[in-house]
């Protein structure tokens, strides 16, 4: 496995962001109930509420993400999965309740903590969001870029990680050139490339046909086997279904604006 | 700010400087608003320096001369023009005193009667001109004297037209320094326009940033050091151009008068030497002040 290991994980320089359980764990039982409980999260969820325009999307979810463990977020289109995620990675902030990731409160973190915070949690975004100018090299080293990081010492990484992704041919490749799964491939070496602890995949075999898709889901299950804490949103349910058979995955549902844990109806 | 943040924006960093992409417009208008800024401020700061040499000059040179002006019948002209030199020699204070010759006369009063002026027929007053020393001397005590001996004579110490003059001057001087601070100033409003552009444009590749965990600091790097680096190679040029141009202008002279004096002199030829650098503080306050005003909108 190409991915850097443990000891090259970027630490933040505040200590409250400082103190996941490293171990895999098994997830603890998971009660059938509105509270979903997953165990102490590495990212948690306390009541949280996000309203906006005067509605409320999301009311009264409560969430443990525990370290090592693999998550499915569903629900249908506008049910607020992407919002959810946002709000897991700091992008938004909820108007009730807490997010707390690593033990910390994300409301309370100044801007260069949630920088920091953010080089803990990879996030594959639907649109990728590439940057059309850099190479694809350089696109997925971002990360290391913006940490400072020397990219001389993490060239061998970097190569490794992308020839995990299959795309160790097209290093030189602008994104724009790219066919949809091999951006999300990017995407998703982008989003590990810092060995962070929690990898969050917005829906991403969104674009893709079904023989990538299962592909882009193997490197997330292989990254969980890894020890990484994986949460994707998708509305595919065969894709979920499909998924089930290769890893223990929880499944979450929102469903008017709350967060269910589905079922056997799944 | 920190010593490590002033050393990251000065010598940069070839990956950030790459993060943000080249954007051809902004890129070009900051050059070139500070390339004619520079141009423009170089000739505000001649015609201040050129300015404030003349007021200096001509309180100087108007303070450190009078004229004595003696009006008597034609048959005691030379007799009174005799005593009254005879006074201003024994004045302390007065480094030396000539009487004006008839043909001195007549030059100064060719401008308005024409050069054939038949001067000996009309009662032109006799004019001695009088160079004060360093010490300066008692105007106040030789005017007593003089009117007890020479009731004709009038002292005229340039007071009255030298004043608008220095004032005239000084005036000049002053709208020259104002009208280099308005030249910073739409300057910096140009650059904060063109940066504000920038970061618009950019906007996409900024919430990218903040996602993968850049801080507000290495983003506002990027776009500071480049308007930064185009302001100051911009006003570089201007600065040059406008050196050039003013070493072009004619020498001073006293034939061309005020406007031939228009120029840097000596070691003023260094105050547009400031001239870039100034602009490339401009521009680095301007930029970050955008920057930041815009990081600050994302979460």
């Amino acid at each position: 496995m190409p991915l850097p290991r443990k000891e090259s994980i970027a630490t933040p320089a505040d200590s409250t962001a400082c103190k996941t359980a490293q171990g895999i764990e098994t997830p603890p039982h998971v009660g059938q109930k509105s509270r979903v409980v997953l165990g102490a999260g590495v990212i948690e969820l306390d009541n949280v509420g996000y309203s906006y325009g005067g509605g409320d999307l999301l009311s009264d979810i409560s969430v443990q993400l525990a370290p090592g463990s693999f998550h499915f977020l569903t629900g249908p289109s506008g049910s607020g999965k992407t919002t959810l995620m946002k709000l897991c990675y700091g992008a938004l902030l909820p108007t009730s309740g807490q997010v707390r990731a690593f033990d910390a409160d994300m409301a309370s973190l100044d801007r260069d903590q949630m920088a920091l915070l953010r080089r803990r949690i990879g996030v594959v975004h639907q649109d990728c969001r590439f940057l059309d100018h850099l190479p694809l090299a350089d696109n997925v080293a971002l990360p290391l870029t913006v940490s400072g990081r020397d990219r001389g010492a993490e060239s061998e990484n970097l190569a490794e990680l992308l020839a995990w992704v299959g795309l160790g041919s097209r290093t030189d490749a602008l994104p724009p050139e790219l066919s949809g799964g091999e951006r999300q491939r990017a995407a998703l070496a982008r989003a590990v490339i810092m060995s962070p602890d929690v990898v969050l995949a917005d829906e991403p075999t969104g674009n893709v046909d079904w023989e990538m898709s299962q592909r882009l889901l193997q490197l997330l299950v292989e990254l969980n086997r890894m020890g990484k804490t994986v949460l994707i949103a998708s509305h595919d349910l065969t894709l979920i279904r499909a998924a089930k058979s290769h890893v223990q995955a929880r499944v979450l549902r929102i469903s008017n604006r709350r967060l269910q844990l589905a079922g056997a109806d799944l | 700010m920190s010593r490590g943040t002033i050393r990251a924006y000065v010598l940069g960093d070839a990956q950030a400087d790459r993060v943000v992409p080249p954007t051809g417009i902004t890129a070009q208008l900051t050059f070139f608003v500070s390339a004619a800024m520079a141009f423009l401020a170089v000739f505000a700061l001649a015609l201040s320096l050129a300015s404030g040499r003349l007021a200096d000059r001509w309180s100087d040179e108007l303070a450190r001369s009078a004229t004595l002006r003696l009006s008597a019948p034609a048959d005691q002209k030379a007799e009174q023009t005799a005593a009254a030199l005879r006074i201003l020699t024994q004045t302390p204070g007065v480094a030396r005193a000539r009487a004006l010759s008839a043909e001195e006369q007549a030059a100064l009063l060719a401008p308005w009667f024409g050069a054939d002026l038949p001067l000996e027929d009309l009662p032109v007053p006799q004019l001695v001109e009088i160079i004060e020393g360093d010490s300066g001397y008692d105007v106040a005590g030789l005017r007593l004297r003089l009117s007890a001996e020479l009731p004709g004579a009038v002292l005229d110490d340039h007071t009255r037209w030298r004043r608008p003059l220095v004032e005239a001057a000084n005036s000049l001087r002053r709208l020259g320094l104002i009208a280099v601070l308005l030249i910073g100033g739409a300057t910096a409003a140009m650059i904060t326009l063109a940066a504000n552009a920038a970061l618009a444009a950019n906007a996409q590749v900024i919430e990218v940033l903040r996602l993968v965990g850049a801080r507000d600091s290495y983003i506002a790097q990027a776009f500071v050091r480049r308007f930064t680096l185009r302001a100051l190679s911009g006003a570089a040029l201007g600065m040059a151009a406008g050196m050039g141009a003013v070493a072009l202008l004619p020498e001073a002279s006293d034939a061309g008068g005020f406007l031939t004096g228009l120029g840097f002199q000596g070691a003023t030829w260094l105050v547009p030497l400031l001239v870039p650098v100034l602009g490339a503080v401009v521009a680095f306050a301007a930029t970050f002040v955008a920057a930041r005003r815009r990081l600050g909108e994302l979460r």
